[in-house]
Formats: structure tokens, C-alpha cells, sequence
């Protein structure tokens, strides 16, 4: 493999990525900013003035630390699955499977894009927060490596969507029918301390939950799930995702007939 | 140097059609090289394979003899692809659009530059590099896709159908352009429905019908192949009937003009001597059909079954 030229295939679809969210910044910056924004003031001001205290923390610091991963989550999701599919839609993802590049570079480059996306959404709605709560990292190298391995996760799930999507319905489906009640449930808003015993259960079978609260970790230093566990999860999840997306690459799944 | 090979390749696809039925093709680097056929034939089958956007289902590729099984990252370096239907990012500027397929060959910086300028420049795209494509006339998104296809300078050009829709004026100068890079060392594969483009700018013919290559021959030595030709003429006066011809078969047109047809053993000082002594004048005269056209309609006719050899 010609790693030089690897390299600037790389750059070159993270730059296009990058010009692509700036270019459509009232739909990929602007929305994330005004949800999350409706967020604070209803449920963290409003609403959370009567509940009172959560895991030792006011209820919107409680939630800020959930918003923000939520805003990653969808934001890094969102773009890959947009850009590729628009850019086998439009057919001209032909640029990118015709040049010498390899699959993994097509696979990393878009992934890099989602990242990027994911924390520049997620920059903007920590700033957002600090005009409602304080915030201070517990634990820094926790907070970057939760939320660079959580976006890859959903930069990796929105790359396979790409591929199999065929109309703009499917891009659509996994992120309302799935991410978002995941999220919801995935302790955002409360401490799966207060569900029953079964339900706590139930809850540690959503990844999300890991990612929220190992995110909450290095925010606050509270925590419904073990860190470590949160870690393998994430790797294990970075692991397969990024192994079936070079699986689909090579068999032409969805972009070669 | 071959700067194509194509061994016994076929291909048929997931619903059961058979595209291609195990073709086989050899292009000489520096040709010029016409591939014809009807829509269905399979042509854009057998680019789209070679340019790794259909999987094959049996055969062997090489590229200036890297395999796209086995060299496949080699092999895509040397080629260069315009494709039939328009395949650009609308939304993206001209100038990006070639220098991200720049950047996906590896080409950044000061040389990106150059070679961005010099092709935009040479298909007069310059002065609309900060346009979106989405704003760009039919014959300019072609010219930005052989531009785009250039900016790497790869050895071999493939072009599917690249004045499709293009004005005459844009078509004549993307030939001059075509036959330019050719002279330069290019090798340069071209699908075509204007069989006049192909008998003008290639030296080499292949015909493929039904996923089977019918003819695959020098241009010079298929036309040749050509018995007989026919021939319009413009007359100073208007005939009350076709004059009889030695040798010509003639027949008047419903605007006046004179239809004339030219057999192996004849030439046209026969044709000329002959009317001169019937005391009639051509004003004008002109090639009836494109003799490529000719050629190619009785190539594909002939292989219907029950038709005659």
C-alpha cells in the first residue's frame, strides 16, 4: 500500500467533509444548537428546579454531561451517513472507488469526518451549557477518549447504514427508530439507579448507557456503570463496526453492482 | 506495451442478465481505440469493470500489465475514467471537484495546483472554478469530468459516451483536445453513439453486441471492408428521372438530388465521366450515410439469427 498517497486521500475527504458541514451549516450546526439549547432551559431549568438533586449533582449539571454525548452521537452519525449516502446517491462516490486509495482510507476518511463533526456539535453544546450550569472535568483523559471512541463508534454504524441505504428513507430509519429511544434510555436524563431491579438490567444492555455515563465520569466523576466495562465496550464496538465496514467495501455491498 | 488486456472476461449480474459473454481485447499503448455498440451491448459493463465499479463474474484484467486482481492499486493509478451519466457533486465548487480527485490520486500541494490549473485551463473551465457544478451547462459538467479524469495524467483514458448532449462546437474542440493528449502519449478508449467521432478520432475498432465482440480491427482495415458507398449529389437542374449508369445505381431523391451508389470496381472520375456526357452538371456532392454507421448496422444486423452472412 502507497501510505503517502493513502495519507492525502484521507486529508482530502476529511477537508471535503469539513467544507461539506460548513458549507450546510444552518442544517448540521445550527439545529443540534437550538435542540440542545431547548433541553437546558425545559428540562434542566425548568423542569429541574423541582427535581432537586441527582447522584449528589443539581439536575442540569446532572444532564449536560448526557446532552453533550447525545449531541456527539447523532451529530457524527448523522454526517456519514448523510455524505455517503449523497455521495452514492449522486453517484459521485465513483471519484472515490475509482482512485488507488484503499478501502480503509474511504472508511477512515468519512469516520474522521463524523468525528470532526460530532466535536464541533459537541464544543458548541458545551458552551451552550456553561451559560446555564458550571462545569469542571473530573477526569480530562477520560472525557477525550469516551467521546473520540463514542464518535467513531456512531461515524463506523452510520458508514454501514450508508452502504446498505437505497433511498433517503433509509438513511432516516436507525437514527428515529433506533439512536434516538437508545439515547433517551441510555441515562441521559436520569440515573438508572432509580429504575427497578429488572429494568436496571434491561438498561446495561444498551450501549449508549456506557457512553453516557463514562462521558458523565469525566465530567462529574459519578458513574451508574464500571469504566472499564465502558471502555471494552467501546473498543469491542470500534472493533467489529470498522471490520464489517471493510468487509462491505471489499464485497461491493450497496456501491458495486 | 499493451495498455489493455482482457482475457475470456465475462459478467452477469444478480436479476440473471448477461452483460458480457467472455469478451477479449488487446489495446496498444499510444492507441486511439473506438468501442461500439448498441445500447445493452455491454460496453459500459466492460469500462466499469475495468475501472473496478462492477465486480466481474470470470476473466482477467490487466492494466499496462498490472492485474485488477492482483495489482489492483497499480493498476487504477494508470487509468482515468469519464463515465456515461454525470457523476459530479453537484453542490461542490469546479475547483474542488478536481482537487479532491487530485488529493484521492495522492496529489497535493504546489503540483496539485499546477495540474488543477493546467486542465481547467485546457477544457476552459478556468474562469468558472469557483462555480458549483450544479450551475454549469451539459457540455461544461462533461468537460469538468475529463477534467477531473486528467488531473492524475493517467496512461490510459477511458471515455464512455463524452459529448453525449454536447454541442457541435464544444464536441469539435473536445476532439481536438482528445486527439492532443493522444499525440502526447495517452492511450484513449472511447464509447461512442457518434460513429462519425469514432471513424474521425480512433485507430482501432471493436464492436460489441450482445456481450460478444463482433469486430475488433484497425479503423483503416474495417472500412476497407466497405464494398460500396453512396453518394448525394446536387445537380445544376432538377431531372425528370434517375439517368442510367454504368456501373452506378442512381436514383432521384424527392428533393431533386441525385442518390448514387458506387460499387468496389468503380470510382468516382467514372461517375463524373459518365454524367459530363450526359450534359449534366454537379453542383455539390456528399457522403450519404457515415460508412462507419453503414458498417455497424450490418455488423449487428447480420448477427440476428436468419439473417444473411
Amino acid at each position: 500500500m502507497n501510505i503517502g498517497l493513502n495519507v492525502v486521500a484521507a486529508k482530502t475527504i476529511v477537508r471535503k467533509e469539513m467544507v461539506r458541514v460548513l458549507r450546510i451549516w444552518v442544517q448540521t450546526v445550527v439545529p443540534p444548537a437550538i435542540t440542545m439549547t431547548l433541553y437546558f432551559i425545559i428540562f434542566g431549568n425548568l423542569i429541574g428546579r423541582r427535581i432537586g438533586t441527582m447522584d449528589g449533582f443539581d439536575y442540569m449539571q446532572y444532564i449536560a454531561p448526557g446532552l453533550i454525548m447525545m449531541s456527539v452521537i447523532t451529530n457524527s452519525y448523522g454526517n456519514v451517513v448523510s455524505s455517503f449516502f449523497g455521495a452514492k446517491f449522486g453517484r459521485h462516490v465513483e471519484e472515490m472507488l475509482v482512485a488507488p486509495m484503499s478501502y480503509a482510507t474511504i472508511i477512515i476518511g468519512h469516520v474522521a469526518g463524523g468525528v470532526l463533526r460530532g466535536l464541533l456539535v459537541g464544543s458548541l453544546v458545551t458552551i451552550i451549557a456553561l451559560f446555564f450550569t458550571r462545569l469542571e472535568v473530573a477526569h480530562p483523559f477520560v472525557v477525550v477518549s469516551v467521546v473520540l471512541l463514542s464518535s467513531v463508534v456512531f461515524s463506523l454504524a452510520g458508514f454501514i447504514n450508508a452502504v446498505f441505504a437505497r433511498k433517503f428513507d433509509d438513511i432516516s430509519i436507525v437514527p428515529t427508530f433506533v439512536l434516538t429511544p437508545l439515547t433517551y434510555l441510555g441515562g441521559v436524563f436520569y440515573s438508572i439507579s432509580l429504575l427497578p431491579e429488572f429494568w436496571q438490567n434491561v438498561s446495561k444492555a444498551n450501549p449508549i448507557l456506557y457512553m453516557v455515563n463514562a462521558f458523565r465520569y469525566g465530567i462529574l466523576g459519578t458513574s451508574d456503570i464500571r469504566i472499564g466495562h465502558a471502555y471494552a465496550i467501546l473498543i469491542i464496538f470500534v472493533v467489529v463496526l470498522f471490520s464489517a465496514c471493510m468487509s462491505l467495501m471489499r464485497r461491493g455491498i450497496g456501491i458495486r453492482e | 506495451m499493451k495498455a489493455l488486456t482482457i482475457k475470456n472476461l465475462s459478467k452477469t449480474y444478480s436479476n440473471g442478465t448477461v452483460a458480457l459473454k467472455g469478451i477479449d481485447l488487446s489495446v496498444e499503448a499510444g492507441d486511439f481505440y473506438a468501442l461500439l455498440g448498441p445500447n445493452g451491448a455491454g460496453k459500459t459493463t466492460a469500462i466499469g469493470i475495468v475501472s473496478s465499479l462492477v465486480n466481474k463474474s470470470g476473466g482477467e484484467v490487466e492494466v499496462f500489465g498490472h492485474s485488477i486482481d492482483t495489482a489492483l492499486e497499480a493498476a487504477k493509478t494508470c487509468i482515468g475514467v469519464v463515465p456515461q451519466e454525470v457523476n459530479l457533486n453537484l453542490w461542490e465548487t469546479v475547483g474542488n471537484t478536481v482537487r479532491n480527485q487530485a488529493g484521492y490520486y495522492g496529489l497535493s500541494g504546489k503540483l496539485a495546483k499546477q495540474r488543477i490549473e493546467k486542465y481547467l485551463r485546457a477544457l476552459r473551465l478556468w474562469d468558472r472554478r469557483d462555480h458549483i457544478a450544479r450551475s454549469l451547462s451539459g457540455g461544461m459538467k462533461r468537460r469538468l469530468m475529463i477534467a477531473r479524469a486528467l488531473v492524475h495524467e493517467p496512461k490510459l483514458l477511458i471515455l464512455d459516451e463524452p459529448t453525449a448532449g454536447v454541442d457541435i462546437e464544444i464536441r469539435r474542440s473536445m476532439w481536438e483536445f482528445l486527439r492532443e493528449i493522444n499525440d502526447a502519449g495517452t492511450t484513449i478508449i472511447l464509447t461512442t453513439h457518434y460513429l462519425e467521432e469514432a471513424e474521425s478520432l480512433c485507430r482501432h475498432i471493436a464492436i460489441i453486441d450482445e456481450g460478444t465482440i463482433i469486430e475488433d480491427a484497425r479503423m483503416s482495415d474495417v472500412l476497407r471492408k466497405l464494398q460500396r458507398e453512396v453518394f448525394v449529389l446536387r445537380l445544376d437542374r432538377v431531372l425528370d428521372r434517375a439517368p442510367q449508369l454504368s456501373g452506378f445505381d442512381a436514383r432521384l431523391r424527392s428533393d431533386g438530388e441525385l442518390e448514387v451508389e458506387k460499387g468496389p470496381d468503380y470510382d468516382l472520375n467514372d461517375l463524373f465521366t459518365e454524367l459530363n456526357a450526359l450534359d449534366i452538371r454537379v453542383v455539390s456532392l456528399r457522403n450519404k450515410a457515415n460508412r462507419l454507421e453503414e458498417l455497424f448496422m450490418r455488423l449487428v444486423e447480420n448477427k440476428q439469427p436468419g439473417a444473411a452472412a
